[in-house]
């Protein structure tokens, strides 16, 4: 039974951990219908800043500058590496995610060395309590509740104010959100600049669960949580929400029993059954537009 | 006063513009019409710098629109009404009249001219809460012009508002469209439906493959000999 509420609770985090990654993928799909292949990366950046910003500021600067300098990353990595290509094939844009992403890794491993950087500890989430007898880190219990507030903010935001009516606006109809008045290039920024705020967030919660971090640490969080967005419907924030959760919960539960080692083929092998099956995703846009 | 001379627009190695001049004076009601493809959608999505031009001018109250951006040019009194309608599907109604005054910041305004495009069209009204999807291509119709509206244009341009919809429907379009023009507003309409847009029509331009060929008053171009052969049947 404890064994069983520790598996769920370390899921439950997990879930939320992908979450506030796959938020960032499903937004930037609905806008600009791109695969943002960097975003993992900049996930690990994020983590990466905040190794070497706390080796020289306390904790309570590092954490907000983490924040501030990954949403800075995603506006200036989509102003040169994608606003350029706003008239060009759909393909081109990818290739150039691509492109920031293996940048990204690159730069990374240069600057760190390729060699494993010591995460910090973040007294406060890095703490162990006890729930229902299960020892577990705060940051278990922080990161469900946190992505809740997040993400019932940022619903608010998308459906009651100007700027979520234009973010709406121009996921359906770019022509037609210019008609309107509406900028689109600035409603573009602020959707990566939401993207990499959640993907920061997401970073150092999921990081304090590790001793290190790596060049490649973003790689496979990123696509889990791909995985995720695509099977609650690539586009839709509810979707990218629960999908993220099942993927965090399956995961934990494989990784719990003796077929641990195929944690990750689980993972795909759900990839490819949805779009086989139901390619729209759990919550995926059905097409009602009429003529 | 809207005053486009000598406007050259190509894209896709085409010529859809070759040159076109034409006047848009204030509080008339001014007609394009001519045939698919001459040149009618290009010249409003010019306008609007939706499509940049090649060479020429665009003058509105004596300012050049060529090379400012959309939300400039739309902010400057200029709205459209698009091609095939291009309501926002999956929000309401009345969210869809909101955003139509996306660049104004007088809210209480904002509601009362939300209730103005309601006594235009009293169809909108009971369908408020309803995703602008659900409506028929008539009402949708109607949405995308009380849309337009919202912005307060000074000109309002549409693009082919009868398109596909049923003659009576047709017909309350076009006389909102002269009671609009009753309250002030510059009417720029393109219609393939030219019997319609000339009867109501101050002023009108026959455009043919990027060229204005003909130009006169509505109830002149109606009674025009060329245009009665091309555009409304012999027996029109």
């Amino acid at each position: 039974m404890q064994y069983a509420i520790s598996i769920l609770l370390s899921g439950v985090s997990l879930g939320g951990q992908y979450a506030l990654i796959a938020i960032g993928y499903t937004m930037v799909y609905g806008i600009l219908r791109l695969i943002n292949f960097a975003h993992g990366d900049v996930f690990m950046v994020a983590g990466l800043m905040m190794v070497y910003l706390t080796a020289s500021l306390p904790l309570a600067a590092s954490i907000p500058l983490v924040l501030v300098l990954t949403v800075l990353l995603g506006f200036i990595i989509e102003r040169a590496a994608y606003k350029p290509l706003r008239e060009a094939p759909r393909m081109s844009v990818m290739i150039s995610a691509i492109g920031v992403s293996y940048l990204l890794q690159n730069l990374a491993t240069y600057v760190t060395g390729g060699l494993p950087k010591m995460y910090p500890e973040i007294p406060g989430i890095s703490n162990t309590i006890t729930i229902a007898g299960v020892p577990t880190k705060v940051v278990t219990v922080v990161t469900p509740v946190l992505v809740l507030v997040l993400v019932l903010a940022l619903t608010q935001l998308i459906h009651h104010t100007k700027v979520g009516m234009a973010m709406r606006a121009v996921a359906k109809d770019f022509e037609t959100a210019q008609l309107m008045g509406i900028k689109i290039n600035a409603v573009i920024s602020v959707t990566f600049i939401i993207g990499s705020f959640l993907a920061a967030v997401g970073s150092v919660l999921y990081f304090t669960n590790y001793q290190s971090i790596v060049p490649l640490s973003g790689a496979l969080p990123g696509l889990r949580a791909f995985v995720a967005a695509v099977f609650g419907g690539i586009g839709s924030i509810p979707g990218a929400v629960v999908g993220a959760f099942i993927i965090g919960i399956s995961e934990s539960v494989i990784k719990g029993s003796s077929w641990s080692i195929f944690s990750d083929a689980f993972t795909f092998a759900l990839l490819i059954i949805i779009l086989v099956v139901k390619p729209t995703g759990l919550f995926g846009e059905k097409v009602t537009d009429k003529v | 006063m809207l005053k486009i001379e000598n406007l050259h627009v190509s894209y896709g190695g085409i010529q859809a513009l070759r040159g076109i001049s034409l006047e848009v004076p204030d509080g008339k009601i001014v007609t394009l019409i001519g045939a698919n493809g001459a040149g009618k959608s290009t010249t409003l999505r010019t306008i609007t710098g939706l499509v940049k031009a090649s060479s020429g001018s665009i003058q509105w109250n004596g300012e050049e629109l060529l090379g400012k951006s959309i939300d400039k040019i739309v902010g400057s009194g200029i709205a459209m009404s698009p091609e095939g309608r291009r309501v926002f599907a999956d929000m309401s109604v009345v969210e869809n009249l909101r955003i139509g005054a996306y660049l104004r910041t007088d809210k209480a305004e904002i509601e009362k001219d939300v209730q103005w495009v309601y006594s235009l069209f009293p169809r909108l009204e009971e369908r408020s809460w309803q995703l602008a999807g659900t409506l028929s291509g008539g009402e949708q119709q109607m949405l995308a012009v009380g849309r337009a509206l919202m912005s307060r244009p000074k000109l309002m341009m549409l693009d082919e508002p009868s398109l596909g919809l049923a003659p009576l429907v047709v017909q309350d379009i076009f006389s909102i469209i002269r009671e609009i023009n009753k309250q002030g507003v510059t009417v720029l309409l393109i219609e393939q439906n030219a019997n319609m847009a000339l009867k109501i029509a101050d002023l009108a331009y026959v455009l043919e493959t990027g060229n204005i060929t003909m130009s006169g008053t509505g109830a002149e171009l109606l009674a025009d000999e060329k245009v009665r052969e091309a555009y409304l049947g012999k027996n029109g």
